[in-house]
């Protein structure tokens, strides 16, 4: 039987707010074990949620960005189940009102365009940290981590393949990046997802029972433990068993999806609106002032890199994989007046192979998008040559050209500190040029009598003698004509 | 109507232990919480707008700023067991 699958996926992601959702208590990661759990966060009695205008703001600028309707009135709820990395014994939520509701995210698989609906984005409150090592038998908790401001996206189950899921949730990570609201580190879990996998025999109208999977922190586990998981399901199946509802956790050292004992019974979660918070009412003037502090979103940019810098889609994609890359780019574009095409190039070539062997990003790269324009402009006019531009922004990379009197001409100087400029000097390159043939005499007649491959011998020669410093096109030229006189 | 394993399962689900005369208890008087309710469904509520809170307010909003200082020493004083500034609680079982 041919098997169809279905994948929704809920994705959290945590806010880049300074302070918490409903506390004073910093988000920062990586402190101390519970220096940051407030008396909010570790639900002391008497305490009262206050919220944070921040994630409000975040929560509608996601929805703005995916064309999603904003709940003018939505409401939080109180989501009850036990668990100690959860102090309240309830997770403030939204549940009937959620804040972001109907937005749509266009991804391309196979070079065609797929919308996934969103069914809605709400708030919520993220739980704290169970660590299970060392502790003989005991589970220590860190609850710096509680109350941190989650916006959970959960979409449609719109995805047909473990593929589609990967281009969906990059989508997601890019947007979420572009807009600032949320820092995309997996690693760290600030951006995190669930998915809901089923399978159905193909043309089968109605939805298979689904498994919820768990701890898939990575893009390449997103892929496997979905893969894995539709296997299994299709081997129950076809051996006449039935897939059960259930939560299961991927492990991705043997790449298995297991039941999660811990979520058996939590399915029952007995929301109710919280009573300390009354519903967040939001206004036109609110929403509007934070529509006008919304980026350009990165499909906008990428048609419009193809556009005005006649970028093929694969450069435009490289490009504005994040908004830093984007502007230095059009940084170097814009100051280098070059060809846009060839900063391009050496953006996604050499400048990428620098910041890649460092594992740096482009924030951190060492040349700046100010000294990388310099060193374009001396390609771009023809004072570099391939070789010796990558000689030149190896140098930058390494610190030369730090002593220039601004960014805009290290390359310059490096250039003429190491004699590096190309030589252009018709008459110099005549000079070596009658030099090489002289002493070439041999394979002149070679080529003569009709061996033109000889030709790159002779440029050969000729680089070697001006240490790759000749314009290539004039040494081709200049050659071709003496040769043939 | 609640039956007793309602409610135990309830109370299990908000790890609350309750024995069987308590359950019989429970079980009896919420019923009759929920039976007041049925009553008041009868109530036609068809032009009411529903509230989701007691209050016809609005949420109030604070500003995004950390104002609250490590207070760790203090909290873990009154808890059962700590360690290396964890809170140290029975295993979880993932």
């Amino acid at each position: 039987m041919k098997w169809e699958t279905v994948i929704g996926l809920e994705v959290h992601t945590q806010l880049l707010t300074a302070s918490k959702i409903f506390s004073g208590a910093s988000t920062m990661y990586g402190s101390e074990p519970n220096t940051q759990a407030c008396a909010v966060d570790i639900g002391l009695p008497g305490v009262l949620p206050v919220m944070n205008v921040e994630a409000a703001r975040m929560a509608i600028k996601f929805g703005l960005a995916i064309g999603a309707e904003i709940n003018r009135h939505s409401v939080f709820a109180r989501k009850n189940y036990f668990y100690p990395d959860l102090p309240k014994g309830y997770q403030i939520s939204q549940y009937e009102l959620p804040i972001v509701y109907n937005g749509k995210v266009e991804i391309d698989v196979d070079g065609l365009t797929k919308i996934i609906s969103i069914t809605r984005a709400h708030l919520e409150e993220d739980a704290g940290k169970s660590l299970h090592e060392d502790f003989h038998g005991l589970s220590g908790i860190d609850f710096n981590r509680a109350g941190t401001p989650l916006l959970e996206i959960v979409s449609e189950p719109d995805m047909r393949s473990a593929a589609e899921a990967v281009v969906y949730l990059k989508k997601l990570h890019e947007l979420v990046r572009y807009l600032e609201i949320c820092d995309g580190n997996m690693q760290e879990g600030s951006f995190r997802c669930d998915a809901n996998v089923s399978v159905r025999p193909e043309g089968q109208e109605t939805f298979g029972t689904r498994t919820e999977l768990k701890n898939i922190n990575s893009f390449k586990f997103v892929e496997k433990a979905i893969e894995f998981e539709i296997e299994r399901q299709i081997d129950v199946l076809e051996s006449g068993g039935a897939v059960v509802l259930e939560t299961r956790l991927y492990d991705p050292d043997k790449n298995e999806t297991r039941p999660m004992r811990s979520k058996e019974e939590a399915h029952d979660y007995r929301y109710f609106p919280d009573p300390d918070l009354p519903p967040l009412e939001l206004d036109e003037a609110f929403i509007e002032a934070v529509r006008q502090t919304l980026p350009e979103l990165p499909d906008a940019k990428r048609a419009r890199f193809k556009r005005d810098y006649k970028l093929s889609d694969y450069d435009a994609g490289v490009l504005t994989a994040t908004a830093a890359m984007a502007d230095y780019y059009e940084d170097a574009v814009r100051k280098s007046k070059s060809d846009p095409k060839l900063v391009a190039n050496w953006t996604i070539g050499d400048l990428s192979a620098y910041l890649n062997k460092e594992n740096l990003s482009i924030e951190d790269s060492a040349v700046s998008s100010t000294m990388f324009s310099g060193l374009m402009k001396k390609i771009n006019d023809g004072t570099l040559s391939v070789k010796t531009g990558k000689q030149v922004l190896e140098m930058l990379w390494k610190g030369q050209g730090a002593d220039a009197t601004d960014e805009s001409t290290a390359a310059e100087s490096v250039i003429i500190k190491f004699d590096l400029a190309q030589i252009s000097d018709r008459t110099k390159i005549e000079q070596v040029i009658d030099k090489v043939l002289a002493a070439s005499e041999a394979q002149v007649q070679q080529y003569r009598n009709g061996q033109e491959k000889v030709f790159g011998y002779f440029v050969g020669q000729v680089m070697k003698a001006t240490g790759g410093k000749a314009n290539p096109k004039q040494v081709n030229e200049i050659l071709k004509k003496k040769l043939n006189d | 109507m609640l039956t007793q394993s309602d409610v135990e399962r309830i109370a299990h689900l908000a790890r609350l232990h309750i024995d069987e005369r308590e359950s019989k208890v429970f079980s009896d008087s919420l019923s009759q919480i929920l039976a007041l309710i049925e009553e008041m469904n009868a109530v036609d509520t068809s032009n009411i707008e529903p509230m989701a809170h007691p209050q016809d307010v609005g949420l109030r909003l604070r500003k995004d700023a950390v104002t609250e200082t490590d207070r760790r020493t203090e909290f873990q004083e009154i808890a059962p067991a700590t360690e290396n500034g964890l809170y140290v609680v029975p295993k979880v079982v993932e």
